[in-house]
């Protein structure tokens, strides 16, 4: 019997392919071809924490086989899984791993890669794309498509940046923060659901808006006002007793500022309420199938227009981050497309809380290699390594990675009786 | 006569409406953000001229920025007092055609936001053809133009491919593709054959004056033959649409692509044929830039081009016409706003809020008519894109 296959099923074969591909490439160059010469030193102490291993050092040669020798392996139960029709993405993500941890071994040749250091930046440069995405996690699960990320993040840093700095107090900041989001959360509301407008449009539009008004605002006050307006005090990092000592650990998850304890709480806050609960439920159905929604009595434009405020309010926390929640001061246009990656984080995470984070921190590490790696000298051009996000979200919403489906009535309009 | 007088009015009410809010709004921050207003706020008679003041005297500079300063006339001829036009035009010319690429895949069904990225690979061709290779006057212009916009459409045709291949959303990629060029552009910048002599900073060589887009007022006027481009192509934009099978094709795949499709219409190649044409809408307004405004290719050669494209062909509603008026008339906001700044201190950023409630009110006729209670007489249909599965 002839097998046929799926056009989904077609893009996981070339997904698969191209893994194991990368992975033979790795092994062969890394390893083989182009090894490393000197060796690689990997550390792993920060802070203060336990130490069991300070440094692990590793001929760049061997270290680049071995890792590439493990992507290999998983590629090669990513090829068995896809043939026995099972999931991939386990062995894809090892297979991943080891491809980048190999090419790490190779590139930092004869160098020092703080390891701890660099997963502690990936997850600080991934805290605004994390609140970010689960801002339009909330909205486009709904069935609202939210564009205008980068303006609530935008908004709420500027805002809580200059509440905390009239008040000279952290929490003063990191209250207004979401109360910013959220209003322009609210106009996306009110303009999307009650007025109908284009959203992806209108997201657009917001963002504009932002960006001129805070813009605008910083030119006029913030810079010639500066030591009134933007001297934001910042949040101290909260080291939990014994958690912030175990090694390697420690330091990235428990050795914080509480924006980001607030973040781990909020991302498993909607993983429980968005599959557990009855407003979770509700919230799927109207962003699936509003008109069955709206047959068994939900008030599809009203859970609407709440879920798209909740988003607002997160997506604020996040936009507090950039001011209280690390440096302090605002910078103009300082989110700088902290939005659009946190969209990319959301499509590339397939719409799923735990998928968004992944994806966030993915990004956040590629974005910090980038910087490690600039930093420790090695003449990589840092250009392509930025542009990892975006490649990899395109090859995710093009399918290669399986099948990305947003909400179904996601950005339609609802207006009862179907006139859409 | 009467008749249709009537109707005009009609037809520009509410665009009218949408432009006296986003002024009015604008004029409201420009007020309550100057400090010399809110000293005034016990007397509120004196607040309330001064704040008018402080309004008049912005939007006077805005004027003189952009269409006519007397002040420039001393010692020269009136003609001088003209020069803001002529910025307001050598602005607009890089956006008429990037909101024509916009209002091209708007027509298609498709929302281009990656004018910005098409633009910047325009801007990387012209700019190479023109400072790398010595061709005789005329045919140096048109290669480095034409090689500005072959990059870009391969650049745009990319999305569109992608997106008929596979459904992919077009928003989407359009926003990662531009972040992927905006980082090409940084690293080419650095390449050495990108590397202007005796410079080290990302910057291009001059373009040869060979290439260069011939000035139309005079060596003091940076007008340039640009907008006969730019307006050009607005003529075939139109013609493309209104005349011609594949232009019709691509109306149709933007009413209902379903219907398209079951008409026999090939969606997939209406897809990546629009997108490759906008691109070159996009890339030609880059290299429009670069041979007749810059001469060099920045690291921030596209400003903001692509993105106010976007504005722009919105505000046009789509037409060739309108992207043109629409171009023109951002343009002004932004030469305007440059003299706004120096002359009375309002930063020009407040051009991008006017810009976006400009836009915000045109694409939300309900909400207009419902500030100002007006019916709906007949449904006209504004303009929208699909959701991420349409």
């Amino acid at each position: 019997m002839k097998k046929v296959r799926s056009n989904i099923e077609k893009r996981r074969l070339v997904g698969v392919s191209v893994i194991t591909l990368l992975s033979t490439i790795s092994l062969l160059f890394f390893g083989f071809i182009s090894p490393g010469k000197d060796k690689t030193t990997f550390g792993f102490v920060l802070n203060n924490e336990w130490v069991i291993i300070k440094e692990w050092v590793i001929a760049s040669a061997t270290g680049a086989k071995i890792f590439s020798l493990i992507a290999v392996v998983a590629s090669i139960i990513a090829v068995l899984a896809f043939r026995a029709n099972r999931k991939i993405v386990i062995p894809a993500a090892i297979a991943t791993f080891g491809i980048l941890m190999s090419f790490i071994t190779w590139v930092a040749s004869g160098k020092f890669i703080p390891f701890t250091g660099l997963l502690q930046g990936a997850l600080l440069l991934a805290v605004p794309l994390i609140f970010g995405s689960m801002s339009g996690l909330i909205c486009e699960r709904s069935g609202v498509i939210n564009i205008a990320i980068e303006g609530q993040l935008l908004a709420s840093a500027f805002v809580s940046g200059v509440v905390a700095s009239l008040t000279h107090k952290t929490i003063w900041g990191l209250i207004a923060a979401p109360i910013a989001g959220a209003a322009i959360s609210f106009l996306l509301a009110t303009f999307a659901i009650k007025f109908s407008v284009d959203q992806v449009i209108l997201g657009f539009v917001l963002n504009v808006l932002v960006i001129g008004l805070t813009d605008f605002l910083y030119k006029k006050l913030l810079v010639p006002y500066q030591s009134t307006w933007n001297t934001a005090p910042t949040f101290g990092h909260i080291e939990l007793p014994i958690l912030a000592k175990i090694p390697v650990l420690g330091p990235i998850f428990f050795s914080q500022s509480i924006v980001v304890y607030l973040m781990f709480a909020i991302v498993a806050t909607i993983t429980f309420a968005l599959f557990k609960t009855k407003w979770g439920l509700r919230t799927r159905a109207i962003g699936e199938h509003p008109t069955a929604a709206d047959t068994v009595g939900i008030d599809v434009n009203k859970l609407r227009f709440k879920n798209v405020m909740i988003a607002g309010l997160i997506a604020g926390v996040g936009g507090a981050y950039y001011t209280v929640g690390s440096v302090g001061a605002f910078g103009k246009e300082m989110t700088a497309g902290a939005g659009f990656i946190a969209l990319a984080a959301l499509i590339f995470g397939k719409w799923s809380p735990i998928g968004a984070v992944f994806a966030a921190l993915l990004f956040g590490f590629a974005d910090n290699l980038q910087s490690t790696l600039t930093i420790i000298g090695v003449s990589i051009p840092s250009e392509f390594m930025l542009m990892v996000p975006y490649i990899a979200t395109i090859i995710a919403v093009t399918g290669l990675v399986g099948r990305v489906r947003a909400p179904a009535a996601d950005g339609v309009p609802y207006l009862r009786g179907g006139a859409h | 006569m009467r008749n249709s007088l009537a109707k005009f009015l009609q037809a520009i009410k509410l665009p009218g409406l949408s432009f006296l809010m986003a002024f009015t709004l604008t004029g409201l921050i420009i007020a309550i953000s100057d400090a010399k207003v809110i000293a005034k706020f016990s007397t509120p008679l004196e607040f309330i001229k001064s704040a008018l003041a402080a309004i008049g005297n912005a939007y006077l500079a805005l004027f003189q920025g952009a269409v006519y300063d007397v002040n420039l006339t001393k010692g020269h001829t009136f003609i001088h007092g003209f020069y803001p036009l002529s910025e307001t035009i050598v602005i607009a010319t890089p956006l008429i055609l990037t909101g024509l690429s916009v209002a091209l895949a708007f027509k298609a069904g498709l929302f281009n936001i990656g004018a910005q990225g098409q633009f910047i690979f325009g801007a990387i061709g012209a700019s190479y053809v023109g400072f790398h290779f010595h061709l005789p006057i005329g045919i140096h212009i048109l290669v480095a133009a034409l090689v500005g916009a072959f990059f870009a459409a391969i650049w745009g045709g990319i999305v569109g491919l992608l997106k008929a291949r596979t459904g992919a959303h077009e928003v989407i990629l359009t926003i990662m593709m531009n972040y992927i060029a905006s980082y090409f552009i940084l690293w080419i910048l650095k390449t050495q054959s990108f590397l202007r002599p005796g410079r080290i900073d990302p910057i291009a060589p001059e373009v040869n004056q060979s290439a260069r887009l011939p000035l139309l007022a005079g060596a003091n006027f940076r007008l340039n033959f640009g907008i006969f481009i730019a307006l050009a192509a607005a003529v075939f934009v139109w013609w493309l649409l209104t005349k011609t099978t594949i232009g019709f094709k691509f109306r149709a795949v933007g009413a209902n692509g379903q219907a398209a499709k079951t008409a026999g219409i090939s969606v997939p190649f209406v897809i990546t044929s629009t997108m490759m044409i906008c691109g070159a809408l996009a890339g030609l307004g880059g290299a429009v830039q670069v041979l007749g405004s810059t001469y060099s290719l920045n690291t921030d050669i596209a400003g903001s081009f692509g993105f106010d494209a976007i504005t722009v062909a919105l505000l046009g509603r789509a037409q060739p016409l309108g992207t043109v008026f629409a171009a023109l008339l951002f343009g002004a906001l932004h030469a305007g706003g440059r003299t706004m700044q120096s002359s009375t201190g309002v930063p020009l950023d407040i051009v991008l809020v006017t810009q976006a409630l400009v836009v915000l009110f045109i694409a939300a006729p309900a909400f207009v008519r419902y500030i100002f209670r007006i019916k709906k007489l007949n449904a006209s249909a504004s303009l929208t894109s699909k959701g991420w599965n349409g």
